[in-house]
């Protein structure tokens, strides 16, 4: 625990590169898709998939598999190519993504993609989703843990405080929530749309464990705060994770407009550019 | 014939119900939303405590911890009143529970006008239309306190989301406890209609509280010369398109009654598959486009025309148009 070494966060560090100039492709092949928020999320999801949770692709309904909930489905396509990496599925699916028969749809659908453990799209209901999950693991008594990915502007709707508010009534000490904390929605900063913070003091008032995540797109520090997060005191955990929009590819960093919407194609050359990967190719 | 019964609350049946499918099934689950005796299924939390879970005055709550549980392979079944269970919660249940096709089961007290004196904020008059277009859901309406024991069992073997509507009040008890009717076992099958009484002129499709006012309108019509078919169409989706077209075929007129809207649920279902299939003439007994007001159960059935005589009087009106 917290001994985490060089070669473990290089490889995954390696990983994320991959998956995001996977997730670019294939927003850019369907056209559409929300690249921004999948790249403020995908270490975390890389971390959680191949290092924290356990799962099995070869059995995806293995009754004893932590699950996930991707509670802000729009950034599916992070998901989608970790998911397919780690053999969930073909590889060939991801270049479907958004297509009719696809079993990649625009947001996450649990009966179509293995692997894939809620169907979410529709904001802020992922949370108690997750809450019924950690109940299930409890009336069974099995020790798998319930991880659930929030938005930041997701957070404006109010299931969430709902589930909030059950999560410690229940003290589902097998929940732990990450808030892909990137600043940004649809219409802008997420401040000027609605005022979130003090974030850290509300997820406490509602009776949270609340772990702070300075740089959720660090491998190190992911791992470092994950390690925390799966001790069990008889209280859900939220970390908050400080994330940046648009990641690793210079011009979309930090920028609204590629929420919800592919690359140009001169845009997507230069992301070419900024995520080289020797021998890359879509197909 | 149509005797008279004691009355009943079907929500009493559905709460001993579950109690008696609990001791047999672990895998169910219940859940509440501050409202667990209204409901009646505050008789199971005492039962089982540890399977019984308060969602708080949530109803998206409600619906979303109940889908998640039944991810795990748990059957939850989630309790409020009706209009809050459908209404507050539609995007969650369409999301989370119908479009993933989840075996959760929706059973809500308090429907239609005959809530009464608390009115229109909490008489749910459309939750059947709004529930029916959901791909995936099935809906069911039972007519009184023995056949909702019928069908909560019958949940137990099926496949995908259901939403059950039961009212408030007593009603006449019309089946006997054992679901019998006029000394003959009845078998209640999800999908599939009960031709309660046989008729060649006229057929009244029904459901819930509207049964017995039917069977009192046929035995009136009956007298008239006018032979009358009654079909109590307890699922409402899968609607029984077979008897619907047989009755058009033979008897060539319908009337539709129930305690809900004229625009979107049974009356709505039935027209559907008559306009496709077999058009024939249709008369509607229901709420009218409107939002209903305070007042005892009986009072407000007869201000919104919900009797066996105004059920009469629109099949006199079927006849002549046929």
């Amino acid at each position: 625990m917290g001994d985490h070494s060089r070669q473990l966060i290089k490889d995954l560090e390696e990983k994320t590169r991959l998956f995001r100039r996977e997730i670019l492709e294939m927003t850019f092949k369907a056209g559409s898709g929300h690249p921004g928020g999948s790249l403020s999320a995908v270490d975390i999801i890389t971390v959680l998939y191949y290092h924290q949770m356990r799962v099995d692709p070869k059995n995806p309904k293995w009754a004893d598999r932590d699950r996930f909930v991707l509670s802000k489905g729009h950034v599916c396509p992070a998901l989608y190519a970790i998911l397919a990496e780690i053999g969930f599925f073909p590889k060939e699916a991801l270049w479907t993504l958004r297509r009719p028969e696809s079993i990649l749809q625009g947001h996450p659908d649990m009966r179509l993609t293995p692997g894939v453990e809620m169907s979410t799209g529709s904001l802020g209901q992922g949370l108690s989703v997750a809450c019924g999950m950690a109940l299930a693991a409890r009336l069974d008594e099995k020790d798998y843990a319930v991880y659930c990915m929030l938005g930041d502007g997701e957070v404006q709707e109010g299931n969430v405080w709902e589930g909030a508010m059950f999560a410690s009534h229940e003290r589902l000490d097998n929940l732990i929530a990450i808030l892909d904390r990137n600043r940004l929605q649809i219409e802008g900063f997420t401040d000027d749309v609605m005022t979130l913070d003090p974030l850290e003091d509300k997820w406490k008032a509602f009776g949270w464990t609340v772990l702070e995540l300075e740089d959720g797109n660090d491998i190190k520090q992911i791992l470092t705060v994950l390690d925390k997060a799966v001790e069990r005191q008889g209280k859900p955990k939220i970390i908050i994770a400080n994330t940046i929009k648009g990641k690793g590819v210079s011009f979309m960093e930090n920028r609204a407009e590629y929420h919800g919407r592919a690359l140009s194609p001169d845009e997507m050359k230069r992301a070419r550019q900024e995520l080289e990967i020797p021998g890359f190719k879509v197909d | 014939m149509n005797q008279t019964k004691a009355k009943a609350a079907a929500r009493d049946a559905y709460g001993r119900t579950l109690v008696e499918l609990g001791r047999k099934h672990r895998d169910i689950v219940v859940l509440g939303a501050d409202l667990s005796s209204s409901t009646r299924i505050n008789w199971f939390a005492e039962e089982f405590p540890e399977r019984f879970f308060e969602c708080g005055i949530a109803e998206e709550n409600l619906i979303t911890i109940a889908a998640g549980l039944a991810t795990c392979g748990k059957m939850p079944f989630a309790s409020t009143f009706a209009v809050f269970g459908t209404e507050r919660a539609y995007n969650q249940i369409r999301q989370a529970i119908a479009y993933p096709n989840l075996n959760v089961r929706l059973v809500c007290t308090h429907s239609g006008v005959t809530v009464g004196p608390d009115g229109a904020s909490h008489q749910t008059t459309f939750d059947i239309a709004i529930m029916r277009v959901l791909p995936n859901m099935t809906i069911i309406v039972p007519a009184d306190a023995p056949e909702t024991a019928v069908a909560v069992k019958s949940m137990i073997e099926h496949n995908g989301p259901i939403y059950m509507r039961l009212g408030r009040t007593s009603v006449r008890t019309f089946y006997d406890d054992d679901y019998s009717y006029n000394g003959v076992k009845q078998r209640f099958e999800i999908g599939k209609s009960v031709e309660l009484r046989s008729g060649s002129d006229l057929t009244i499709i029904c459901n819930g509280v509207m049964v017995a006012e039917a069977m009192d309108a046929a035995e009136t019509l009956y007298s008239e010369g006018i032979d009358t078919r009654v079909i109590n169409m307890h699922t409402v989706k899968p609607i029984d398109e077979e008897a619907i077209i047989k009755a058009a075929v033979e008897t060539g007129a319908i009337v539709t009654a129930e305690e809900h809207s004229i625009i979107g649920g049974l009356g709505g279902a039935v027209a559907e598959v008559l306009a496709r299939k077999n058009p024939v003439p249709v008369e509607m007994i229901g709420i009218q486009d409107m939002f209903t007001q305070s007042g005892e159960a009986d009072e407000l059935l007869k201000l919104y025309g919900l009797t066996s005589n105004e059920i009469a009087s629109a099949a006199r009106r079927a006849v002549k148009r046929i």
